[in-house]
């Protein structure tokens, strides 16, 4: 039998669970003598923290106990970085809860554990706060001034300039023809998951174990730090992984309550949970994006691109977090994205101020990078008079220049090289769905009170991100297989999708294989998770490897009952069959486990297109969409289906970061966008008509599966495309975006000055 | 986000829900629909000590129409209104508003009484309760008095009621064969709470000129306003582009709302006149 699972659009097995209300997550598990957490977090953006005064709060009924930094023998503990973790960046990590200064609204100051929660805020109201005020650092351009430092010690608030390297850019621009000069911005907004996080902790005194529910993305990894904080050996810790609502890059990544939730349980020997609400998911989970590029481009007159050359200012909040680095790192090292840029010298500055830290967010770096390169190429276009697509199409790397390197960024010395890929393909293809031609006729037409743009961009996504992963294989009681693997479930789908694999390697009906498990440090002996569209390509990869393995042990065990050599043994759907007609049930092998695992170096790069028709009301500045198109070439897609859900869906956050999405913040640091009254996420009547086109035209030549990481492809051009069709809808008034969200006040604005310019 | 202990009560009559709101010193609050009282509690920006469910006063609900106008009973929920055919010809202001409160969800619940009693800025109803010169019946404990919608709203989430008193009825002038209408709003999502809208109606004379003008504004002050420059300009004038155009103008002129996290202050200066603008070409339509 030979199976064509992967490739075929099968319905999620995870959704029947989900459809019916019989998902669990972790706000679903309720202990007998379970205690509540909540968290008292500074409402003053930079402070010292002068006293804190709880007796009030002790004498609530129900309050069991309130712990500060004083609580925790030896002071507080750091938490360490995931990504990049340089030295440089020490000085800056964050504590798990403020002992001396408190650097942003939101920062945990105390934990009151009360029997439930709404006592618990009772209790957070008359705790006495004593924070003697510190001027706030609002944005970069006041932390560059070093007036006020968040972290004396460090002397400054940067806490590091990443550079990014290729060819020999000064050279370059001293004889390029034509040089232009932009300072571009992207606000701050992140990846806002419908559940929130949560965190629930039990400690069983008795065999010095603690298992600590709600984790997700890195549970392995998470495991190694809280290990060494709280003092455990790993195998004394147990990470379950529930159901999850949404990940995007932020959920998972370990934070303050990450710490603060297992300690209390092991503090005051009860279960305690702590589910963060939506108030605390705004200002606690990580922000993402907000930077400032000030950046030349460098053309020959034919718009054949030379170089990129300048700076970029990230917005790091108040703290280094685990993977708050990646964003500054990629952004100049994918400003090129699909494009041939031979000479690239950007400063990448990494500042400190008094916000919540950034994370990565879905596509981190890359939509900034999109935004800023995409911007730049509809302005040459312009500058040069040459056709938008055709720029684009002239600067493409082809086929024939893969693998093609990209900038070296130090001080990481972060080599990177795309993988495999006829981008030009991908643009031709999205053109023709898009009907591009036909279109263009609309551009910057005025009808019916609109006006009408196009725009048009390419991107790259990078995926598949190493050293390794695991997956195991093992045969249930009654014959069935269950998948056990590293990789973690944020709402990816990846229950179906390792089935799918796992029956296409074992050759059995898909419905053989019982469950897929994953994420919880119980699956595999070493997991590595779920981030930067790792999944499938590492996940899937060390499943191939664990069911070839899985199907030699098999034979093996099998020739021992069956007494026969492991050669002569055939492998059927449910038995094995030796020869003279012997066979043996699966079943009769149960508990029969084997591990396999996938160690990869190398990143896969998906690629393809994004084209949108917009229209405009320029005096409302409402952006409406009219069609939108995404062309994405993954190399081998597993489900179809899903992953047009995957594209749709990151799309759409895209989406609501280009128009909707702003974390905004006052000049004292106070946060002013507490609710989602607020902060706007996109709704269901929002972005409707947008489409999708999977292809599968190059597989990447890095992993067996051929498939390519893709899950933010959807993600990473959308800004660039929405400023572009802005921009080309409203070319009467010579507007030309420069910055996200493209709020109706800032559309607004930008015609008003084109008006007044073309009045004077 | 858990709302502060409260009691709960919820009355049979009227006068029973008064005498338990007067007994408690402005610490109680009647609940409606709980869309806004709720969230209000949530986030314990609101503490009142005990609740009143006004859900069993029979006397609160119902839509009544007559020569007289439209009386909207407090509990009325923005579901009736857009389910109400006869409103399309007797009072089609009101259900052009009302189409845009806020979400499905939302409108099932929300209510006329309690809208005007929150009295946010933005809002619909009390918008175009002060463009048609409502009148809102009051019960307390002194008794029924009625309060014009012009001095209802005193500020933002502020107004001339007593804690003691409850909205019954909110009451609207009867709509004339001969009036125009229009409503404008906009929005950054469907359903959200306007950056600024207007309501605004003319009756047309037998000239086909426009009288007795109502300019309303909502979202670009603390409370909702009529604009009498408007008004004048365009009292005793065909509708039509140079008219328009003068009240564009007026409208721009006569506003003067705040910068905030959605718009600015210019922004919402020149949507006020834009909205103005379109507001009259339907009328006129
Ligand atoms: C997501 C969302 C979006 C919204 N968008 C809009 C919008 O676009 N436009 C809009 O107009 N509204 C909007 N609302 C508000 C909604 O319409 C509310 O329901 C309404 O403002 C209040 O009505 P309620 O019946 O829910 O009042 P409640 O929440 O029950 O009460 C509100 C206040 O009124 C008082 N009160 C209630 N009834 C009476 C009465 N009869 N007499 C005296 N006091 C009373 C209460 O004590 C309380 O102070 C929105 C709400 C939400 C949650």
């Amino acid at each position: 039998m030979k199976n064509t699972f992967i490739g075929t659009s099968m319905e999620r097995r995870e959704d029947l669970r989900f459809l019916r209300g019989k998902g669990i997550y972790v706000d679903d598990l309720a202990p007998s003598n379970l205690l509540y957490a909540v968290i008292m977090r500074s409402n003053i953006a930079h402070g010292r923290l002068k006293s804190i005064d709880a007796s009030a709060a002790l004498k609530i009924p129900g309050v069991h106990s309130v712990i500060t930094a004083k609580d925790m023998p030896g002071g507080p503990p750091i938490i360490p970085m995931r990504l990049q973790p340089l030295p440089e960046f020490k000085p800056f990590e964050q504590l798990v809860i403020a002992d001396d200064k408190v650097r942003y609204v939101g920062e945990p100051l105390a934990m009151v554990l009360a029997e439930s929660v709404a006592i618990g805020e009772d209790a957070l109201e008359v705790i006495a706060l004593e924070i003697e005020d510190l001027p706030a650092v609002p944005d970069w351009r006041a932390a560059e001034k070093n007036e006020s430092l968040l972290f004396e010690p460090a002397g400054s608030n940067r806490a590091l300039t990443f550079e990014a390297r290729k060819g020999d850019a000064d050279a370059a621009f001293k004889n390029a023809p034509y040089v232009r000069r932009e300072q571009l911005r992207t606000g701050r907004h992140f990846g806002l998951t419908l559940e929130p996080r949560g965190v629930m902790a039990e400690w069983d005194a008795a065999s010095g174990h603690l298992t600590v529910s709600g984790a997700a993305k890195v549970p392995f990894f998470n495991r190694r730090i809280l290990a060494k904080q709280i003092g455990l050996p790993e195998e004394a810790i147990t990470m379950i992984e529930n159901d999850v609502g949404g990940g995007y890059g932020a959920r998972g990544e370990f934070y303050p309550e990450d710490f603060l939730i297992p300690f209390a349980a092991r503090h005051v020997n009860r279960p305690v949970k702590w589910i963060e609400d939506r108030r605390e998911n705004l200002i606690a989970m990580n922000h993402a994006r907000e930077s400032e590029a000030d950046i030349e481009i460098a053309c020959e007159r034919d718009g054949t691109i030379i170089g990129l050359r300048g700076f970029v200012h990230t917005d790091m909040g108040a703290y280094m977090r685990t993977n708050g680095a990646v964003g500054a790192r990629n952004i100049p090292q994918f400003m090129g994205g699909p494009y041939r840029v031979p000479h690239v010298k950007i400063d990448s500055l990494l500042w400190m101020t008094n916000k919540t830290p950034v994370g990565t967010y879905r596509g981190p770096g890359r939509y900034e990078g999109s935004f800023y390169i995409e911007r730049l190429l509809d302005m040459v276009a312009h500058d040069l008079g040459i056709d938008r697509v055709e720029l684009r199409r002239r600067n493409l790397i082809t086929s024939a220049e893969q693998p093609y390197e990209i900038a070296t960024v130090q001080p990481t010395d972060a080599r990177d090289q795309y993988d495999s890929g006829d981008y030009e393909q991908a643009l031709d293809r999205c053109l023709k769905e898009f009907g591009w031609n036909d279109k263009a006729k609309l551009q910057g037409k005025l009808i019916d009170g609109r006006y009408h743009g196009l725009a048009v961009c390419c991107f790259v996504e990078g995926g598949a991100a190493g050293p390794k992963e695991s997956a195991r294989l093992e045969i249930n009681s009654d014959g069935t297989i269950s998948v056990f693997m590293g990789s973690s479930a944020v709402g990816q789908g990846v229950e179906t999708v390792f089935a799918q694999i796992a029956a296409d390697a074992l050759e059995v009906p898909v419905d053989r294989i019982s469950h897929v498990h994953h994420g919880s440090t119980t699956t595999v002996s070493d997991g590595y998770g779920a981030y930067h569209s790792r999944s499938v390509v590492m996940g899937g990869s060390a499943l191939l490897d664990a069911a070839t393995k899985f199907q030699a042990a098999i034979k093996d065990a099998a020739a021992k009952r069956l007494g026969c050599n492991a050669s002569e043994v055939r492998l059927g759907e449910d038995k094995v069959f030796g020869p003279g007609g012997k066979s043996l049930l699966l079943a009769e092998l149960a508990g029969l486990t084997v591990e396999g695992a996938f160690l990869n170096k190398k990143h896969t790069y998906s690629y393809g297109t994004h084209a949108a028709h917009i229209t405009v009301d320029a005096k409302l500045g409402q952006v409406q969409i009219v069609d939108y198109m995404v062309v994405q070439d993954v190399g081998r897609a597993i489900n179809p289906m899903t992953l047009r859900g995957q594209i749709i869906g990151s799309l759409v956050q895209g989406l609501g970061g280009a128009m909707l999405e702003h974390l905004q913040y006052d000049e004292q640091g106070q946060f002013l966008t507490g609710t989602l009254a607020d902060y706007l996420l996109p709704t269901a009547g929002d972005f409707p008509n947008l489409r999708c086109i999977v292809t599968e035209d190059h597989p990447s030549p890095i992993n067996p599966l051929g498939a390519k990481g893709a899950g933010e492809g959807g993600i990473v051009a959308a800004g660039g495309v929405m400023a572009n069709a802005v921009a080309n809808a409203l070319q009467s008034f010579g507007v030309q975006p420069r910055q996200l969200p493209l709020t109706p006040t800032y559309i607004w604005e930008l015609v008003q000055a084109g008006q007044r310019q073309a009045a004077e | 986000m858990k709302m502060p202990a409260f009691e709960y009560a919820c009355p049979e009559t009227l006068a029973e829900a008064v005498a338990l709101l007067a007994s408690h010193d402005g610490e109680a609050k009647p609940i409606a629909g709980g869309q806004s009282l709720l969230p209000m509690m949530a986030f314990r920006v609101a503490q009142p000590t005990l609740l009143v469910d006004l859900r069993k006063l029979a006397e609160l609900r119902g839509i009544r129409i007559s020569s007289d106008g439209v009386r909207l009973g407090a509990l009325v929920r923005w579901r009736d209104i857009q389910d109400d055919a006869r409103l399309a010809t007797a009072h089609p202001l009101l259900a052009d508003a009302i189409k845009h409160v806020a979400h499905y969800q939302v409108r099932n619940r929300g209510t006329v009484g309690g809208s005007m009693a929150h009295a946010d800025p933005a809002s619909e109803m009390p918008g175009v309760a002060v463009t048609c010169d409502a009148e809102i019946a009051v019960r307390g404990k002194s008794g029924t008095r009625t309060i014009k919608a012009a001095d209802f709203f005193l500020g933002a989430l502020t107004t001339a009621l007593a804690p003691d008193e409850i909205i019954t009825e909110v009451r609207l002038p009867a709509w004339p064969a001969n009036r125009r209408h229009g409503f404008q709003e906009f929005a950054r999502r469907r359903g959200d709470f306007a950056m600024s809208g207007v309501a605004l109606f003319y009756d047309l004379d037998a000239g086909g000129k426009a009288a007795n003008a109502h300019v309303g504004v909502i979202g670009v002050g603390d409370h909702p306003k009529r604009l009498a420059a408007v008004e004048a300009v365009v009292n005793g004038q065909t509708v039509d582009e140079a008219t328009i155009a003068k009240a564009v103008a007026a409208a721009s002129a006569a506003v003067e709302p705040p910068d905030d996290i959605h718009a600015s202050a210019a922004y919402r200066k020149a949507l006020t006149g834009t909205l103005v603008e379109r507001a009259l070409r339907s009328a006129a339509a």
